[in-house]
């Protein structure tokens, strides 16, 4: 059985790097011949002496010309028991951003001390770096043995000057091997050497050290990237499982709907299948199946450790793209809470964000993630950020919780955090607890203009349109241009206009129908008489304050009527009665749409059983 | 032997993963089709992807009119069995009389496949194209991200890469911009033919040895499909042998092989000292050559 391990390098500049992996790669065969006469021509070009094994790893022109490695190189190799993914990472004064790239994907990294040297400020960055990307082993090369003739003594007080800086990080007990890179020594295979010296070589290790295999620890979490609809028939949901196990009849949550279901069939593969249903629920791309009894957070507002890779530092008053897992969002870096000073590996007070920066941050997205702490999930934990303009990736980050209180925290106390078990308590709305066929219902959406009333109204709609419901939909701006064409907005019009639009209502109610209005309707007396009039009548407050709903103005109406142009234009110079008893009331800004589709859902699911 | 290789199947799924991704993110994917072991590879990884649907995007063949025969063939079976769209575009500087003999082969190449995809890539609107491209196989390659971005120009800037971590692709562009996205990355020549003799994957016969009329010109096997002009010292002679890496006829060399099923191709390359593009002649136009061909816009 072959499997497969990634492993990341990192070194300070002429610590060897380059030459052991170059090393690695000729000793087992993972670098070819013509490949090597080519880098045997290049030694003659360059500077260097003799045959230089860093060439065959330094692969572009600019970092050959400047013989330094200026990005992230992947090489790879085999052995019968295993093939290897090196990433390998320059240890240059950019490194950061870098060696976080190549740790991010790997399992293990190897670090490389020169004998001569011993563990240097960037030594423990490097071993810093390695555990903040959740690495939990490192293998530390104590390179260039030959140059202090393989003395034991420099060996061991550098194995345990090392060991009391992992002792500190989040990592297993690292595996130390004192090599030559340049003359093979305990590399691929062991040294003579160094006769004191009884471990086994460092691929020796490589091959046998034992790695966990993604995807199986964990509670499920499974982030949909596509529907797959060959036709009518067939409706599935491909995705990777990122962790934990799918197998068909078990349960699920689908988030953000809340809603749960079973797994009816599973196609392909075991780590990337495409899923069936048992029931058909709306599912797309960014949305994630879930174990019921072990959600992951479901919220807006998160504290992060960010990794700055822009040379353009963080712009704190523009929103970035946040991609995670399958889901991009509009987010904003709200605060930075403090940024480690790189020399000291301690946290200090943050004035700004630069490239190379890693700090603490608190962010908030403008719509929900599904997310655990990295350090427990290293897919639900990551995301990245992107500039909208250049549409380059600025940021690397990895979420430390949804708790935004450790640490000193001086902004004024946000909504609280919404966990996901807050959701699974929404009454399910399924199709089976719709009773068939429904009944008729009018649900009435009230608020003042740009509150949210349309677009909630919209996608309530569709959810409903996704279940199979008969529906009609009336929007105030609609109907004012047809069934209440001509009227007005003096009291006398806007009542009428409400009488016609609850009229119809009643109509569609009556048979059978769930009929959704969207309108100000700006007056508590006219709301109750058709409420009366109708009976079966879902209220729902679409409730934002007037200097947000200003803000918002989307059709510049605000804008137009603080001119003098639109009299009588409510909430600026006619009254808004808000409900007194509305079945629902949606807080538009403060609560998500997803928050406010739930409990509208919730709301008629109610209504229908009455 | 090959059914018990969890590195297979880790890559298969990182592959998979990738191939739906770029389904998901872009309006119009290509996948670029070159016939070839590695393009076979990507099909059939494509078909399991999006089964039981068909794989969301057309085929897309740079054709320079300089291919083997049976390649051609092969190309349109292919494509009706899988039941894809095939989009099959020539330079038009191809018809013109075009060819390595005349222009050389840096400026053949320039012209006929780069220059061919880059028209291709315009004149489809294609702004993901899905390449079959490893990292193992050169080493200006062995820096390639994933999602690889292209300016409008279709070029490729080395030292200003998007950071890549995690499996977190950045896919974002502006009009005109493109992305090329490599699903087959972390394949080496050793996995892919491992996974076509698992999943018994139909590939040219080309690969296969066999005794075949070939021009011998120094170290070099130089097949006949086309009129080469002669040089001193060529000789004819009928050679057992076999395509390790398929190209335009001309730039393709064969190596004396007598590996003429996928166990004995395996086990040739595992005792492989030399590596599987050294008989391609463009890498080799000059030190770093295909960096500067991926630079202007070469996959």
């Amino acid at each position: 059985m072959k499997d497969l391990l990634r492993f990341t390098t990192a070194g300070s500049v002429d610590d060897g790097k380059s030459t052991l992996i170059g090393r690695l790669l000729h000793d087992t065969r993972g670098v070819y011949e013509d490949q090597l006469e080519s880098v045997r021509k290049a030694s003659r070009d360059s500077n260097a002496q003799g045959f230089d094994l860093a060439l065959i790893t330094d692969g572009l022109r600019a970092e050959r010309e400047q013989a330094i490695t200026i990005d992230v190189a992947y090489r790879y190799f085999q052995t019968p028991r295993r093939k290897f993914i090196i990433a390998d990472t320059p240890g240059h004064e950019q490194y950061t951003r870098n060696m976080a790239t190549g740790a991010s994907t790997a399992s293990l990294a190897v670090i490389l001390l020169d004998a001569r040297h011993g563990v240097l400020e960037q030594s423990r960055r490097h071993a810093y770096i390695a555990a903040l990307l959740g690495i939990r082993k490192l293998a530390v090369a104590v390179n260039k043995m030959d140059l202090v003739d393989f003395r034991q003594d420099v060996f061991e007080r550098i194995r345990d000057e090392f060991g009391a800086v992992a002792a500190k990080l989040e990592v297993e007990a690292p595996f130390f091997v004192p090599v030559s890179a340049r003359d093979g020594d305990n590399v691929a295979r062991r040294g003579a050497r160094t006769p004191w010296y009884e471990g086994p070589s460092l691929l020796e290790y490589l091959e046998t050290v034992e790695v966990e295999t993604a995807g199986s620890a964990g509670p499920l979490r499974f982030p949909v990237q596509l529907a797959i609809r060959p036709h009518l028939d067939f409706r599935g949901y491909a995705g990777q499982v990122v962790s934990g196990r799918l197998h068909v009849g078990d349960g699920v949550l689908a988030l953000p709907s809340g809603l749960e279901t079973r797994v009816a069939a599973l196609e392909g593969l075991e780590v990337c299948p495409t899923v069936s249903l048992a029931d058909q629920i709306d599912i797309s791309r960014g949305d994630m199946l879930v174990d019921p009894a072990a959600p992951p957070s479901v919220g807006r507002e998160f504290a992060a450790t960010l990794i700055w890779m822009a040379a353009e530092p963080l712009r704190a008053e523009s929103a970035y793209l946040l991609k995670h897992t399958t889901r991009q969002v509009c987010a904003d870096v709200r605060s930075v809470r403090r940024v480690m000073d790189m020399r000291t590996l301690d946290f200090g007070p943050a004035a700004e964000l630069k490239l190379n920066d890693i700090a603490e941050v608190e962010i908030e997205t403008h719509h929900p993630i599904f997310f655990d702490p990295y350090k427990e999930n290293r897919a639900t934990g990551s995301f990245i950020l992107i500039d909208m303009i250049s549409n380059r990736t600025v940021a690397a980050g990895m979420i430390l919780g949804p708790d935004t209180r450790e640490g000193p925290d001086t902004r004024v106390p946000r909504r609280a955090f919404c966990a996901a078990r807050t959701l699974v308590s929404v009454p399910e709305f399924s199709p089976e607890s719709l009773p068939a066929p429904h009944r008729g219902l009018t649900v009435w959406f009230t608020g003042l203009s740009a509150s949210g009333k349309t677009t909630l109204c919209r996608a309530v709609h569709e959810r409903l349109a996704a279940r199979g419901c008969r529906l009609e939909l009336l929007d105030g701006d609609t109907v004012r241009k047809h069934l209440s064409k001509g009227l007005g907005f003096s009291r006398e019009d806007r009542d009428e206009n409400i009488r016609r639009i609850g009229f119809v209502a009643g109509l569609l109610t009556r048979n059978g129908v769930i009929a959704l209005a969207a309108a100000i309707s700006p007056y508590r007396a006219v709301r109750d008489e058709v409420r009366a009039s109708i009976g079966d009548f879902v209220e729902v407050y679409v409730n934002a304050p007037l200097e947000v709903c200003e803000s918002r103005d989307p059709k510049g109406l605000y804008r137009k009527a603080r001119a003098g142009q639109l009299p009588a234009f409510t909430g600026i110079d006619d009254p808004y009665e808000p409900p007194l008893h509305p079945e629902v009331e949606c807080r538009t800004d403060r609560e998500t749409l997803e928050e406010c589709i739930a409990k509208v859902l919730a709301a008629i699911n109610r209504a229908l059983e009455r | 032997m090959s059914s018990d290789n969890s590195h297979l199947r880790t890559l298969e799924a990182e592959s998979i993963y990738i191939l739906r991704e770029v389904a998901a993110e872009f309006a119009r994917p290509a996948l670029l089709y070159s016939i070839g072991k590695d393009s076979s590879v990507l099909l059939r990884l494509a078909q399991k992807a999006f089964h039981p649907a068909r794989p969301p995007f057309p085929l897309l063949h740079v054709d320079t009119t300089f291919k083997f025969r049976e390649m051609i063939e092969f190309r349109d079976r292919t494509a009706r069995e899988a039941g894809l769209e095939l989009i099959v575009h020539t330079h038009s500087a191809a018809a013109e009389g075009a060819n390595p003999f005349k222009l050389g082969t840096q400026k053949c190449c320039q012209l006929l496949k780069t220059g061919a995809l880059l028209e291709a890539i315009a004149r489809y609107g294609i702004d993901a194209a899905i390449g079959g491209a490893r990292r193992e196989e050169e080493k200006s390659r062995a820096k390639e991200r994933v999602y690889s971005f292209r300016d409008a120009y279709g070029q490729w800037d080395p030292k200003d890469q998007r950071p890549e971590l995690w499996n977190l692709y950045n896919g974002r562009i502006d009009k005109g911009e493109s992305i090329r996205a490599f699903p087959l990355s972390n394949w080496t020549e050793l996995d892919v033919w491992e996974y076509i003799a698992q999943e018994q994957i139909p590939v040219v016969p080309l690969y296969f040895a066999k005794p075949r009329r070939m021009l011998l010109r120094g170290e070099l096997l130089i097949p006949l499909d086309y009129d080469v002009p002669p040089a001193p010292g060529d000789r004819i002679e009928t050679v057992l042998c076999r395509m390790r890496s398929l190209g335009c006829t001309y730039c393709t060399g064969a190596i004396r092989s007598d590996a003429d099923t996928l166990p004995k191709i395996i086990e040739e390359l595992r005792g492989f000292r030399r590596s599987e593009r050294e008989n391609r002649v463009i890498d080799h136009d000059q030190e770093g050559s295909m960096e500067l061909k991926k630079r202007e816009g070469y996959f």
